[in-house]
């Protein structure tokens, strides 16, 4: 099962490398990753999606709660959260077609925001949900590049991290 | 006032109440050797910096306060990675300081530059990359804090040289909060409750002691629950000494080569109660088979520990001492006598065993001796192999922190650099260090060290001229296929040895000359090495393989 890890760290040097390595150790590869600052700027937030099983995820989420630099370390999958990923995508557009694609990009409130000879390059921000429709539905035109920030996620609510100074 | 960085870390020192340091000096740390010149803190110079590590270690694992190593940048420092590794695996608080080359240098590949704070990542507690000497008290204040608190284990500073001759205003700043750092204490008192009604509904109990009682200072209140509530207690081999292994009570060590009475134990009890112990696999053996008809009550201090590797139905975490203390409040009725009776039985009819020979000596026999010639009060360190197994079964620890290991990493070299650091808390306690013939030879260059400081620790050598472990492995599951394990051939004399570093060097070939020549070895006050010519293919038992469920013990 895929969970969402949301980290506090302290915003120092090499605290995300203790971090990763501990994925790294157990042998379990983070599919999405996205750190920054918070408004406390001594504080970042790193999101992390990773695979595996629940027992394991866990003894990794008590392990990442040990380090120091660590300052609170929630698994909020199973919670009510919003998430939203940004993603870029370079599509193949030829002048004929380019209506075409405009309407999907309009249909997924996505927008357009170059234009080259023969592409286009499209921003999208959504859940994953919408990033993987609209990548489908560019899919047959043509994408030339993709790239995306991860995913970063925001617990509904007054819960968790709220209120810190 | 204004101090320099190598001054700083001097008198953090001294606010931490360290008056013993062990290391080795090199180019980047020579500001802070300088300043250390003139201080009246005690330096040991070890004669490789791994052994400064260990030497550390032990410090803090016979005296109970933190243990302070020194290397230099580069090879000093990655010298030092075995032993902070160790000192990691067994959650012993040490602080490790080493040289860095200048910060302007850092990440230049520079002469003698390592990347220490990474090297050491998956084997510290916590390190620190020193950039800016305004920061340095602060910094060396929470090494210590974090060193010595909760969960125990080494924390790391790397000092860049002109961080260590750059100055700043010194104070020493009050104790540290870290916002991201919680130290549990008390256990929640729901599930103490419902721990302590389990204790008391239970038929079969039994206490499974780890190096966590130890850490804690919690042998005494253990000793107290047990005997109260009339439970037996085995002990792993950092929980050696957690509860004497002489009372009554007392199960010895479980495990790989435990005694059948605490596999046994362990095996048919109905309740388990696992006071800062991790359930390594040395001690459970098949993880599916372990104590397979037993409710866990697992206290610990890190929560990380807690169903890692066995499911635990009282999750206590918190301080052992603490804890047990909640439990004691709770108590209900002591057990019946039924199972106790049971396992006297176990005890009366599988003791350990071995068998005398004429004219050969046994490496059983040894310790036993050094057992009865100290009367248990001094204190052992032991590498790591045959002769480690045997002082575990044959020397009944009585009191904490008087039987020093390396349990978790199972580091060779280990017992000599180990005895070096407790003779070195303790002068005056008769100090052994059980040693093989393979291991003593990975660091037997401290000999000098003791020799330089007169610090008088008795080197036992169980020589067999095999790494005896790994031959028994060979023997009796690899086909008698004794793969690079024969080491007769080129074993130093170790008398000779002894004396080309200055100590006194003694040998004993037959069982009648042992006990003579231990006693003549205690009476001496100076380094001694004494060679036990043993039996050679002698083998540690019982002995469950591993992998197999412990109540499939070979041999004994």
């Amino acid at each position: 099962m895929k969970h969402t890890l949301s980290v506090l760290v302290e915003n120092q040097p090499g605290v995300l490398t203790r971090v990763c390595g501990l994925f790294a150790r157990r042998g379990y590869n983070i599919e999405s990753l996205a750190v920054g600052e918070t408004h406390d700027p001594s504080i970042s937030c790193i999101t992390i999606v990773a695979g595996g099983e629940d027992l394991v995820i866990e003894q990794v989420v008590k392990q990442l709660d040990k380090l120091i630099d660590v300052i609170e370390i929630r698994d909020i999958s199973e919670t009510e959260y919003v998430d939203r990923e940004l993603m870029l995508l370079k599509v193949r557009a030829e002048a004929s077609r380019r209506g075409e694609i405009m309407q999907i990009v309009d249909i997924f409130r996505a927008r357009i925001v170059d234009i080259g000879q023969d592409t286009l390059i499209i921003e999208c921000t959504g859940d994953d949900g919408k990033t993987q429709a609209i990548e489908k539905s560019l899919k047959p035109f043509g994408i030339v590049e993709l790239v995306r920030t991860g995913k970063i996620a925001m617990v509904r609510g007054l819960k968790y991290g709220d209120g810190r100074e | 006032m204004k101090l320099t960085g190598a001054e700083i870390i001097i008198k953090a020192f001294e606010h931490e109440g360290v008056d013993t340091i062990f290391g080795y000096p090199g180019g980047q740390i020579i500001p802070f050797y300088d300043k250390l010149y003139d201080s009246s803190i005690r330096h040991i110079l070890v004669r490789h910096e791994q052994c400064a590590a260990h030497a550390a270690d032990a410090y803090a694992r016979a005296t109970g306060k933190p243990g302070v190593c020194v290397s230099t940048s580069g090879p000093g420092a990655t010298n030092l990675v075995t032993g902070i590794a160790n000192a990691y695996m067994d959650s012993i608080p040490i602080v490790a300081i080493t040289g860095q080359v200048p910060t302007a240098k850092i990440g230049s590949d520079a002469f003698q530059e390592a990347d220490i704070t990474g090297i050491t990542l998956p084997v510290v507690k916590h390190s620190y990359l020193v950039r800016d000497v305004n920061k340095l008290a602060e910094i060396v204040r929470s090494a210590f804090h974090i060193a010595t608190t909760g969960r125990p284990g080494p924390v790391l500073i790397d000092l860049p040289n002109d961080v260590s001759q750059a100055t700043a205003e010194f104070a020493y700043p009050p104790p540290v909060t870290l916002r991201g750092y919680r130290v549990p204490q008390e256990a929640n008192l729901n599930l103490v409750r419902q721990a302590a009604r389990a204790i008391g509904e239970a038929r079969k109990p039994v206490i499974y002691a780890g190096g966590g009682v130890i850490s804690s200072g919690a042998s005494e209140t253990l000793r107290e629950l047990a005997e109260r509530a009339r439970i037996p207690v085995t002990n792993t081999l950092l929980g050696k000494g957690a509860f004497p292994e002489t009372h009554s009570l007392s199960l010895g060590m479980l495990g790989m080569h435990g005694t059948k009475y605490a596999n046994y134990a362990v095996s048919y009890c109905d309740l388990l109660i696992a006071v800062g112990a991790r359930f390594d696999d040395r001690i459970t053996g098949k993880l599916d088979a372990f104590a397979p008809h037993a409710r866990v009550i697992h206290i610990d201090i890190d929560p990380a520990e807690i169903g890692k590797n066995v499911r635990v139905h009282y999750p206590l975490v918190g301080d052992v001492q603490l804890v047990l203390k909640q439990l004691l409040q709770h108590l209900e009725a002591p057990q019946d006598q039924e199972w106790l009776s049971q396992v006297e039985q176990w005890k009366r009819e599988n003791p350990l065993v071995y068998t005398l020979e004429d004219g050969i000596i046994k490496p059983q026999y040894i310790i036993e001796q050094i057992w009865d010639l100290t009367g248990g009060q001094g204190i052992v360190t032991t590498e790591v192999g045959q002769h480690q197994m045997w002082a575990a079964q044959y020397y009944k620890a009585l009191s904490p922190r008087s039987f020093i290991s390396s349990g978790g990493l199972g580091t060779m070299g280990f017992g000599l650099p180990a005895a070096i650091g407790a003779q070195a808390g303790y002068p005056d306690k008769v100090v052994f260090d059980i040693a093989g013939d393979g291991s003593l030879q990975m660091n037997s260059q401290e000999l000098a060290t003791a020799v330089q400081y007169n610090l008088p620790v008795k080197v036992a050598v169980i020589n067999n001229g095999y790494l005896g472990m790994v031959r028994q492995w060979q023997e009796l599951m690899w086909n008698h296929r004794y793969s690079q394990t024969d080491i007769n051939v080129g074993t130093p004399d170790f008398v000779k040895l002894a004396e080309a570093y200055g100590a006194v060097g003694l040998r004993a070939t037959r069982p009648e000359e042992v006990r003579p020549v231990l006693e003549q070895a205690i009476a001496i006050p100076k380094p001694v090495v004494i060679d036990f010519a043993v039996a050679r293919e002698e083998n540690v038992f019982p002995f469950v393989p591993p992998g197999a469920p412990l109540t499939k013990m070979m041999g004994g």
